[in-house]
């Protein structure tokens, strides 16, 4: 879909992309020991026998990070290998206790699924690609050295060692930095909606590794390059520029890309080279002897599929096409699993206030949730999630709107009040008397009076200047201090200028 | 009385598991006798044979002092309650070190118990001390131990010869035949409970892999690490096997089952049984005195009432190069976590940096055998040479369990010697590797194919030195291997023992 091309002095550069994702598995206990697995723990508190690698100590699964990530791998309809292994990837590092890292190279529990990434939200389908994901396996995180605490010693957290990731390989199907950015963010929704990968990329708890290469068009790949532990999608989308830039400069000079693992460096938003493919390990894989083989059976797989959500795409259509949404406003609203559930929360709540169905209230909720809501929060610095105004508060204020109460715009100024008062929205229109004026004869005293100061205007509209009605609108509703009922409003000018 | 109660104390150590609890149990002496004459035993006999890495004899009191209260007490006793015994430092203890024989784990001491030996002190055995082994529980003699050779009790008749008692749990099996521990584990990846029982003449069994817990056991090679009980008789060996097989969620190769009670179970009457005679085991140039004493226990079997079937064994022969690629690269990563990281030795030259540490602290704290063992796991494991040599073995390996599980469509247990040849002197063998694998080309094939096997005393070289007969049995059936050497032990009549020249 992409038409992103690097412009090279020797002409234009396809750029080819693949990203593998490590992304921690949110379960209460370690991968193979019974450690806690919480962030930001004091370091080296969270570490069993196990996870120290003392004399004569054995993994043990926990069967909970397979859950979770057979359930990933359901959620991208990917092939879940009722067979798996684990290998012991080995290689010295001082974050490293056992001296290998227990991971699945062989048998990986999941295979082949896909992702579709959208690259434009106003237009869905016309921008949709699908992205190849070539396996999900499961495997240990290392712990942490911290070189900041000592003058000439470098220390080691293992709260971390242990710790269940999945490993997400795309094929290297994204050809732009948008596409690889798309990916990301929609691999980030999928696991939060499934509920096995909190995402938080801040936390590390979500990183890539990024593959770039670049060729000319209708060439075959070139040499790639590693980007390793990048962290954010923003980085990911900067990592791949540079690099690709940085590679087609090194190939129109005469030189060679060199396979290699590279750090990208956030400061700069550049990347240089950490290891090249002479100074690899050989990690020398093989089966790990002191865990058995990994079988699921049918009815694990059925719980795994039964306890699925309904996910992102399915949610998405469902909003256009059952809720009426468009289809922007169905984009923002699944973007994440929580604004969706405080959605569906506000609808279900404002569908019982208002006695209508969902389908009724859905699009006046969508709307005053991305434009009103969103834009009071993004004021205040906050998110949906710390909103002082609760989804059942919101359900309140939307049957004032919806029942007449009180108008668009008196909506706003309650708002404002909620946020600020944490009160409900009929106690703050009743304290502040904000009701919506029904009566005709002071709508009709405020238009006549309106009309009378501006008896020039009028002249003109009935002249044949229409476009003057939405100044006569605004004028009385300013006179009634936003509190006229506008179709009222409407009505009775229309009447009175004729 | 003092007299005799020193007499009593002497004779205690002439008794085995079964008359030591038996014993405790009727009151004819109190555990805290028996650990008295163990501990003197063992101190008397430790300069000599060098048995013990450290020795516990305050362990073993406390735990003959609870046997003690908890019989006059008249609650119920354990499976092993009042018998002291010796723990092979490859066992984590709590409190205690444990050092796998190794440098490089010298004054560890393991915040930690070990399944298996937490269960014998929970059926009421005393730990008498750590005993010594070869390195990581690699060898075949003793002699790659950290902490100096065991000495074996045994002697050639008229020379004084220092021997091996075998290996690796060398230490176990001098400190039975020497009588100064009644019974003690032992751990055997490629033999190293039988080869060193049939070199000291005592009996030992290594159950059906998965039957005991790897947990808390200094790892060598994973898929084949099972731990057993070495002992007297093969009464004893059932009594103590009882105590230390069951399932264990914390190892993940643990087998699920319930513990058969094995000594009940015990019946030498062979009558309806087929024992087959692998002909690939009778290699050229067999021993003498093994190809006769193999001889004889086929006689004592077909005696027993056993039928005797000539069956085939037809990979046997690639059983020990297999051996030798699998248990090396499963031992090159779990010795790996040995780095001076965490604990053990850690030896940081003067601006080192951490390759530097890995390398000074791996050099210094394994042996030359160690670290023979983690190159050859090392190479085979490595890029290009992975599938030629690991996954061919892999392959290999499950060709002889094919062989094996074949032979079992026809016969309940297997007979073969145990070693190809009676004890060898200290040094003979150390400066070729080969040959002192050749010592495992018995013992080997079951330990590839995980089946129950046990080695039990057959008689004497023409040198005085022992000799003994290997039964392997088929998955769990650890009954039919102990019920075949049952047979074997009433009739060789084994009564030989060391001279006490220490």
């Amino acid at each position: 879909m992409s038409s992103y091309r690097i412009q090279g002095a020797t002409g234009e550069w396809e750029v080819v992309i693949g990203l593998e994702v490590h992304a921690q598995i949110t379960t209460q206990a370690k991968l193979f020991s019974g450690s806690a697995t919480a962030f930001g723990a004091e370091p080296n508190t969270q570490v069993s026998l196990v996870d120290a690698a003392m004399p004569g100590m054995l993994p043990v699964l926990n069967r909970e990070c397979i859950r979770q990530a057979v359930r990933t791998g359901m959620a991208i309809e990917a092939q879940i290998n009722t067979w798996s292994r684990f290998d012991r990837k080995n290689y010295f590092y001082a974050d490293l206790p056992q001296g290998y890292q227990i991971s699945q190279l062989y048998h990986p529990l999941v295979g082949e699924g896909a992702i579709e990434i959208v690259l434009d939200d106003k237009n869905p389908e016309g921008s949709a690609k699908v992205i190849g994901v070539e396996r999900i396996h499961v495997e240990q995180d290392a712990g942490k050295l911290m070189h900041d605490q000592h003058p000439t010693m470098s220390y080691v957290d293992l709260n971390r060692s242990g710790v269940a990731l999945m490993e997400i390989v795309s094929r290297p199907d994204m050809t732009s930095p948008a596409e690889a950015g798309a990916y990301l963010t929609k691999l980030r929704q999928i696991l939060r909606y499934v509920g096995s990968c909190d995402g938080n990329m801040d936390q590390g708890s979500m990183r890539a590794d990024v593959n770039v290469s670049v060729r000319r068009a209708g060439e075959p790949l070139g040499t790639r390059t590693e980007t390793k532990n990048v962290n954010s999608v923003r980085f990911v989308m900067a990592a791949i520029e540079h690099e690709a830039s940085r590679q087609v400069d090194v190939l129109e000079a005469g030189g060679k890309i060199v396979q290699e693992t590279r750090l990208f460096d956030p400061g700069t938003g550049t990347t240089r080279s950490m290891r090249s493919k002479e100074d690899a390990h050989d990690y020398r894989y093989f089966p790990d002897p002191d865990l058995l083989p990994l079988v699921l059976d049918q009815a694990f797989l059925d719980e795994c599929r039964a306890s699925l959500p309904e996910l992102p795409d399915a949610k998405r259509a469902r909003y256009t096409d059952v809720l009426g949404l468009s289809p922007y406003n169905a984009a923002v609203l699944t973007a994440d699993v929580d604004t969706a559930a405080w959605f569906e929360t506000l609808i279900t709540a404002s569908a019982a206030k208002q006695g209508k169905d969902e389908a009724a209230v859905a699009k006046q909720a969508a709307n005053w949730l991305t434009s009103e809501l969103f834009g009071a929060l993004n004021k205040l610095g906050k998110g949906l999630e710390d909103s002082p105004v609760s989804p059942t508060s919101a359900a309140e204020l939307l049957a004032l709107i919806g029942d007449g109460t009180i108008s668009g715009s008196i909506a706003k100024q309650v708002l404002e009040k909620m946020l600020e008062t944490g009160d409900g929205a009929a106690a703050i229109v009743d304290r502040e008397g904000l009701k919506q004026t029904t009566d005709t004869g002071a709508i009709e005293a405020a238009v006549d009076a309106v009309l009378a100061a501006n008896a020039d205007k009028v002249e003109q509209y009935r002249g044949g200047k229409e476009a003057l009605f939405g100044f006569f609108v605004g004028q009385t509703m300013k006179a009634m201090a936003g509190k006229g009922n506008p179709q009222l409003v409407n009505q009775v000018l229309k009447a009175k200028l004729g | 009385m003092r007299n005799h109660r020193f007499e009593l104390m002497t004779d205690l150590t002439e008794l085995g598991v079964a008359a030591l609890r038996d014993g405790v149990a009727g009151g004819a002496f109190t555990a805290t006798e028996v650990a008295h004459a163990f501990n003197a035993a063992v101190e008397a006999a430790q300069g000599a044979l060098n048995a013990f890495i450290v020795t516990t004899p305050d362990a073993a009191l406390a735990a003959a002092g609870t046997v003690d209260e908890a019989r006059a007490a008249g609650q119920p006793l354990g499976k092993m309650a009042g018998v002291p015994i010796g723990m092979k430092d490859l066992f984590a203890t709590k409190g205690v070190q444990t050092t796998a024989a190794s440098k490089i784990l010298e004054g560890f001491v393991p915040p930690y118990e070990s399944t298996v030996s937490q269960k014998l002190w929970d059926a009421g055995a005393g730990m008498l001390g750590k005993l010594n082994l070869d390195q990581f529980a690699m060898g075949s003699s003793n002699e790659t131990s950290g902490f100096g050779n065991v000495i074996s009790p045994w002697r050639k008749g008229g020379d004084t010869t220092p021997l091996a008692p075998g290996g690796s749990s060398g230490g176990s099996s001098a400190a039975v035949a020497a009588r100064i521990a009644p019974a003690a584990t032992g751990t055997d990846t490629g033999g190293s409970i039988r080869q060193p029982a049939a070199f000291t003449g005592i009996s030992g069994i290594k159950p059906t892999y998965g039957r005991c817990s790897r947990w808390g056991v200094v790892a060598f090679a994973s898929s084949l690490d099972q731990a057993g009980p070495m002992a007297r008789d093969v009464r004893d060996c059932a009594i103590m096997l009882e105590a230390m097989a069951g399932f264990d969620a914390k190892d993940s190769t643990s087998l699920d089952l319930p513990v058969p009670a094995w000594e009940a179970g015990l019946n030498a009457d062979l009558r309806g049984k087929k024992v087959g005679i692998p002909r690939e085991y009778r290699v050229d140039g067999l021993d003498a005195d093994v190809a006769k004493s193999w001889d004889d226990g086929i006689a004592w079997l077909k005696d027993a009432g056993a039928e005797i079937v000539d069956i085939s064994l037809p990979h046997t022969k690639y059983a020990l190069p297999t051996y030798y690629i699998i248990a090396p690269a499963e031992a090159s990563s779990n010795l790996a976590r040995y780095d001076g990281v965490r604990y053990g030795l850690r030896d940081l030259p003067e601006g080192a940096n951490l390759q530097d540490m890995y390398a000074a602290t791996r050099a210094a704290g394994f042996g030359d055998e160690v670290k023979r063992r983690i190159l050859i796991g090392t190479y085979v494991l490595s890029a290009g040479f992975y599938d030629a040599y690991y996954t061919q073995a892999q392959k290999v390996r499950a060709l002889i369990s094919q062989d094996f599980m074949t032979a079992f469509e026809t016969v309940d247990v297997i007979l073969t010697p145990t070693a190809p040849s009676a004890a060898f002197a200290l040094g003979q063998k150390s400066t070729d590797p080969v040959e002192m694998y050749l010592n495992d080309v018995f013992s080997v094939p079951a330990s590839l194919a995980g089946l129950p096997a046990m080695s039990v005393p057959a008689g004497l070289s023409r040198d005085g030195l022992p000799l003994g007969l290997h039964v392997i049995g088929r998955p769990l059936d650890e009954q039919g291997v102990l019920n075949a050497s049952l047979a074997l032990e009433q009739r060789a009549q084994f009564s030989a023992k060391p001279g006490k020249w220490w």
